[in-house]
């Protein structure tokens, strides 16, 4: 990937883009220096919601663009990339994991980042689990991704950050996504309403109690 | 009352806690990494740690609104375990950092050689990425632990305004007054600082330059002392503002000088999303 679409994003919405450029050309040049510029992003490019990302980009954030550029502008291929990448990870905090986690699927470096999304799926931070659901996701086997999935239903993460949903979700997590919704309703609880409406596609119909529950709120 | 306790060791401390202190009026506080009890055998384990200090302290302190900072530093006492010294190499990844807006917690534990070499070097670090540093003075020999801390600060070249030497008590808070360093009083059931203690320091000294933290850990400590603090003083006939300038504005002027405090509240969707996850506990 060039990153045009991200420069084209990021462009007026950078906070200081001298530091931004300057950032660029020193990881361009030394791909060290990435260790010290990557956490240092959201102060000098700024933290808010880009301000027309587009769908590809939908939900992302100044810093999140600014950093996966910085990652991809690393003079490196593949093995050495995915270790850059996992160095930024493994020393990252929120905000740089999430920024990894959203450049795996640029990188080139087919499946060498799945340990990340793992080890972002087994957090209990939503901003990791979701954004370990990106497109990059394809990447995980079934078996992962239908935990994953079930792990935003548990943490309300809204089904619609799931890269792909409708097309991957099989009989297997309806079967798991209904399980849920037994044990929610034998204790008097429910399963969010997206979750519900996923269930109900997969079924066709079924369960109806959830349904009637929800009326009764 | 609006209190910032600029030193408490909250992966010690319960999500209940946190409550607590919120509902006391804690808004804002700074974690420094120090000894957890058991002593660590290697760096990773450090490095697991400080990525607690930046990612899971913060988010476990966003449920109830408070704002969570930190100081990462190689801790003196396990500054004399040659198994831990490579921390020194991990630690420019850290500073570089949003919520690390000091190095500490430097200083003396037994006054070592290797205490020496690791304070000095974690100073020059300090100058170096342009932070204050949080210094605690040991709690044998505390005087002429004061003496020789001041004397490292000032051979260091580091600003005495951009350094807080804390734990301190009467019989050392003259000489980090005439310093120029920050005062730095650690509210402890016992084996530091009392409230009304600290209201008649207060009184003597005045109150620029002048820190209070609960310093709450794994011991037996009080998260809220602050608070009580802030009540010694006016009952001690300090004014609101009195109170303000010292739980509030005087650790938001020195961890200021950082240029990464952030103060801004705490985005209501980290919360939602996060009380989820906490209140489950475990996902």
């Amino acid at each position: 990937m060039t990153g045009e679409d991200l420069q084209a994003a990021l462009d007026g919405a950078v906070v200081n883009p001298t530091w931004l450029a300057d950032a660029l050309a020193r990881v361009q040049a030394s791909p060290a220096a990435i260790a010290g510029l990557f956490p240092a992003v959201g102060r000098h490019c700024g933290r808010g919601p880009l301000p027309d990302p587009g769908q590809e980009l939908d939900g992302w954030t100044v810093d999140d663009a600014a950093r996966v550029l910085l990652l991809t502008a690393l003079p490196l291929r593949r093995t050495a990339l995915a270790d850059a990448a996992g160095a930024l990870y493994r020393y990252g905090d929120a905000a740089e994991k999430r920024a990894v986690l959203r450049a795996l699927p640029r990188l080139g470096i087919g499946n060498d980042g799945v340990e990340l999304l793992r080890d972002a799926i087994r957090t209990n931070d939503p901003r990791l689990v979701a954004a370990a659901l990106g497109p990059y996701a394809s990447q995980l086997d079934d078996a992962m991704w239908r935990q994953a999935v079930l792990k935003c239903v548990f943490m309300e993460i809204p089904l619609s950050t799931v890269t792909g949903l409708t097309g991957r979700a099989d009989g297997e997590l309806a079967r798991m996504l209904a399980a849920l919704a037994t044990e929610r309703h034998a204790a008097g609880r429910t399963i969010p309403a997206d979750a519900t409406a996923l269930l109900t596609k997969l079924t066709g119909g079924w369960p109806a109690e959830s349904d009637h529950e929800k009326e009764a709120d | 009352m609006r209190i910032f306790d600029p030193h408490i060791h909250m992966s010690s401390r319960t999500t209940d806690d946190y409550e607590r202190m919120a509902a006391a009026g804690v808004r804002v506080l700074l974690e420094p990494a120090f000894w957890l009890g058991q002593p660590r055998t290697s760096a990773e384990s450090f490095c697991d740690y400080f990525d607690s200090l930046v990612g899971w302290e913060p988010f476990r302190a966003s449920q109830f609104g408070i704002r969570h900072h930190c100081a990462i530093a190689l801790n003196p006492k396990e500054a004399n375990d040659a198994r831990c010294r490579e921390v020194l190499d991990l630690l420019p990844r850290y500073l570089a950092k949003d919520g690390v807006v000091a190095v500490g917690e430097l200083g003396y534990d037994s006054m070592t050689p290797d205490e020496d070499e690791v304070f000095a070097a974690q100073l020059a670090l300090a100058v170096e990425h342009e932070l204050p540093a949080l210094v605690h003075t040991p709690h044998r020999d505390k005087k002429r632990g004061t003496e020789r801390t001041l004397d490292v600060v000032k051979e260091s070249g580091i600003g005495p305004g951009r350094v807080v030497v804390d734990h301190l008590n009467e019989v050392t808070v003259a000489m980090v007054a005439g310093s120029g360093c920050w005062m730095g009083f650690s509210i402890y059931p016992g084996t530091k600082m009392s409230p009304p203690r600290m209201a008649a320091i207060l009184r003597e000294y005045g109150l620029a330059r002048m820190l209070v933290n609960s310093a709450a850990d794994w011991g037996r400590s009080d998260p809220l002392l602050t608070r009580r603090t802030g009540e010694a003083m006016l009952a001690a006939g300090f004014t609101d503002d009195d109170v303000d300038q010292v739980l509030w504005r005087n650790p938001v002027e020195f961890f200021g000088q950082s240029g990464r405090l952030d103060l801004s509240p705490v985005q209501p969707p980290e919360v939602t999303f996060a009380d989820n996850s906490i209140l489950r506990g475990g996902g």
